[in-house]
């Protein structure tokens, strides 16, 4: 496939690393990635249209409520308390799906959930299976994983089905597809539907209700004769043991309620105590993620129902390296995320780089402090730095997650770690510290500052050596002044102020 | 009233002008200006890069250095941020009890300086003459951290002489964020193009804001660029008046 067929595929990007037990969490470089997507045109255009679209609407529908600040304290409040006491409500889930004729799976990493759900695809002697649009098993790289094991995994969600389709990566929790533009899509449906199933229609054009409707054909008969179907979940209710999927088209729907084996994957920090909980998280989560009131498709279930939908459900509990997250009082804000994705659209690095460029498939904001904690930061050294701490996605976290006072606590993290740390950089750091925490050696450094003027050219620096050639590379750097404030200061108050 | 001047190491390293202007806007308002010569840098560089361990001691200089003055005031958002969000977490991590204590004081009695002039001082109107077209970047730390809100533009409003033009995505980030400058260079650049192009479309002579490290990004670029646009901070807007 040639480059300009695919400018935002992934081979272009990153490189996916080696199987690993955590999945897809691990990024390439990403000052590296991101220079890559920057050059890519159509991939920007696509994507600052986008998030653009979506972060004014949910600007509009944020606005309607007047209880906004209370719902969101309300939403960390919930996850707060639960996280305190993560094992028992865990445990009352799985007693409750037990009761109900579920079967509960613990998976400790990716591996383990991947073996498990191949083991009950087997099982269910399953050789295709369709899917609900699902970060845990993106996240695990379970597609990948049930190839291996001869099984094939059939996106249904329209913007998951483009990605598949286009041997491609997620670049957006929520719209996975977002680096795409309809007439891309519209190149990908003719391009690849009929080397799987059923063909997109002849004269296919790349207006939005004929491709939406090449898709509804295409999957229509995966609906129907599949027996297997392998979902995430939103949100998981310990008190009765019901599993929740919110989605906008309705295949989620269709793959919860038609196959005869259902198995959801969950990470363990998707569980609620109770359905009152609901009130908060479903008036936070559409407003947040696409902008809506309300979602069109909710789907409950609760265990197995005889005549009625799956006569098979099995709940995969996901830890991956939460439970790491959860034992770090500075990281475990992170855990209250519920994958609204708000965090995405609002931030100036992802509306440039894309998804593709953080590596990990939860980009942005969010994965930047999300993917290091659950990798370890020695695995995904420079996640916390793509950020300037401007602090858009924290002001609209619908469960207030500080991201940027976590980057910082991160970067810490990734400084102190033996493997990811710069010595260089750190003895660079100390040697300015040092004359930066005394007044005498700061005004003295100030001074010698001034030889700088010397080696400007008409009062500014245009190219300065490394590490500071990022800087001079597009930007001048002014010379310093004569006098620096604190010599003024002296000079024009004669040793005035308290010195 | 007495207020302590924490010039930040930026303004007293690179734009000291930054300082005198702020120090002239204090004094024509009646306050009584006084220059710790103690205090060197809120240590923010350090902490944002990973090393809270070495910001330690400068935070602790901060307190010694301010440690009996009432009103701390600084003309730039994001030291201030730093002092009132991120010395007590450094405190707890690096140094004593002692300094925790310390640091939650000295955060409520820390302000940047258009808060300090309009929420303490009370007043909007500082006398200011500025004839110039200028255009108002609302620096994000000051913006979301600090929520100064709309107090830079109440200041400038009440400047005479100043025509003010929206700026658009003007809450979109200059992307200097520190070392995020260097490290990213490339993303930073890329936000940076977008921003002096929505400046540029202003047809300002002038960008303001309320950060001296904001405007030597934006000023670093449209310097590069042979704009003729150049950048000033808003206590050198305010502290400019008609000639005698």
């Amino acid at each position: 496939m040639s480059t300009t067929d695919q400018p935002a595929g992934k081979a272009e990007i990153t490189q996916w690393p080696r199987a690993t037990n955590t999945g897809h969490l691990h990024g390439d470089y990403f000052p590296r990635a991101a220079r890559v997507a920057l050059a890519d045109p159509q991939l920007r255009r696509n994507i600052g249209n986008a998030t653009t679209i979506i972060r004014e609407k949910r600007g509009s529908v944020v606005a309607e409520l007047d209880d906004w600040a209370e719902l969101r304290a309300a939403g960390a409040a919930i996850k707060d308390a639960t996280m305190a006491d993560l094992g028992d409500h865990l445990e009352r889930l799985e007693t409750e799906v037990a009761a109900r004729g579920g079967v509960v799976h613990w998976a400790a990493d990716a591996d383990e959930a991947n073996r498990i759900v191949i083991e009950i695809a087997r099982r269910a002697e399953a050789r295709d299976v369709v899917k609900v649009k699902s970060m845990a098993t993106q996240e695990i790289g379970l597609n990948e994983a049930l190839a291996e094991a001869g099984i094939s995994a059939w996106e249904t969600d329209l913007a998951e089905l483009i990605v598949q389709l286009g041997d491609d990566m997620p670049s957006h929790i929520l719209v996975p597809a977002i680096h795409r533009n309809r007439s891309e899509i519209r190149d990908i449906f003719r391009r690849e539907m009929g080397n799987v199933g059923v063909p997109a229609p002849d004269g296919l054009t790349d207006d939005p209700p004929a491709l939406a409707e090449a898709a509804r054909i295409h999957l229509r008969n995966r609906f129907l004769t599949t027996d297997m179907a392998i979902s995430g979940a939103n949100f998981g209710v310990a008190e009765t043991g019901t599993v929740m999927v919110v989605e906008s088209e309705g295949n989620g729907r269709m793959c919860l309620t038609l196959p005869r084996v259902l198995v959801t994957v969950m990470g363990i920090e998707k569980l609620i105590p109770t359905w009152r909980d609901l009130e908060v998280y479903l008036q936070l989560l559409p407003r947040s993620s696409t902008g809506e009131r309300m979602n069109p498709y909710t789907t409950m279930w609760t265990g197995v129902t005889q005549g009625d939908g799956p006569e098979e459900f099995h709940l995969v509990l996901l830890d991956n390296g939460r439970s790491t997250i959860l034992a770090d009082p500075e990281g475990r804000p992170a855990l209250r995320c519920i994958r609204c994705s708000a965090c995405l659209n609002v931030c100036p690095v992802y509306e440039r780089t894309g998804g593709h460029a953080y590596g990990s498939i939860y980009p942005g904001p969010i994965g930047a402090v999300l993917s290091p904690q659950l990798t370890g930061v020695a695995d995904n050294p420079s996640l916390p730095f793509a950020s300037t701490l401007c602090g858009a996605c924290y002001e609209v976290c619908p469960v207030a997650i500080d991201i940027p006072t976590m980057l910082v606590s991160l970067r810490a993290k990734v400084a102190a770690d033996p493997d990811s740390g710069d010595a260089r950089e750190r003895a660079v750091f100390r040697s300015a510290a040092w004359a930066m925490s005394r007044p005498q050696r700061w005004t003295r450094l100030l001074r010698l500052m001034r030889l700088g003027r010397f080696l400007a050219r008409r009062g500014s620096f245009r190219n300065l050596p490394p590490p500071f050639n990022g800087w001079t590379a597009t930007r001048d750097l002014p010379a310093p002044p004569d006098q620096s404030f604190r010599d003024w200061w002296t000079a024009q108050r004669d040793g005035g102020g308290d010195a | 009233m007495r207020v302590a001047l924490f010039a930040t190491c930026l303004v007293d390293a690179m734009s000291p002008g930054v300082g005198k202007a702020t120090v002239e806007v204090l004094e024509r308002l009646g306050c009584t200006v006084e220059f710790p010569m103690g205090q060197t840098c809120c240590g923010q560089m350090h902490t944002n890069t990973g090393y809270p361990d070495q910001a330690a001691p400068m935070v602790a200089g901060f307190q010694e250095a301010f440690a009996d003055h009432e009103y701390i005031v600084a003309p730039s958002g994001s030291c201030v941020a730093s002092v009132k969000h991120q010395h007590e977490w450094i405190a707890a991590g690096q140094l004593t009890d002692r300094h925790v204590t310390e640091a939650r004081r000295l955060a409520d009695r820390t302000y940047e300086l258009s808060q300090f002039i309009v929420d303490v001082l009370g007043v909007t109107d500082v006398g200011a003459f500025y004839p110039h077209r200028v255009t108002y970047h609302p620096a994000c730390h000051a913006t979301r951290m600090l929520g100064v809100g709309d107090r830079p533009l109440q200041l400038l409003r009440a400047v005479r002489g100043l025509e003010l033009v929206e700026l658009p995505e003007a809450t979109s980030c200059c992307g200097f964020g520190g070392t995020f400058s260097f490290k990213n260079a490339d993303v930073s650049s890329a936000m940076l193009t977008d921003k002096i192009h929505h400046v540029l479309s202003t047809a300002a002579e002038s960008c303001v804001a309320v950060d001296a490290s904001c405007l030597l990004h934006i000023g670093g670029g449209l310097s590069r660029n042979r704009t003729g646009v150049t950048t000033v901070h808003l206590a050198e807007v305010l502290a400019a008046t008609e000639a005698p």
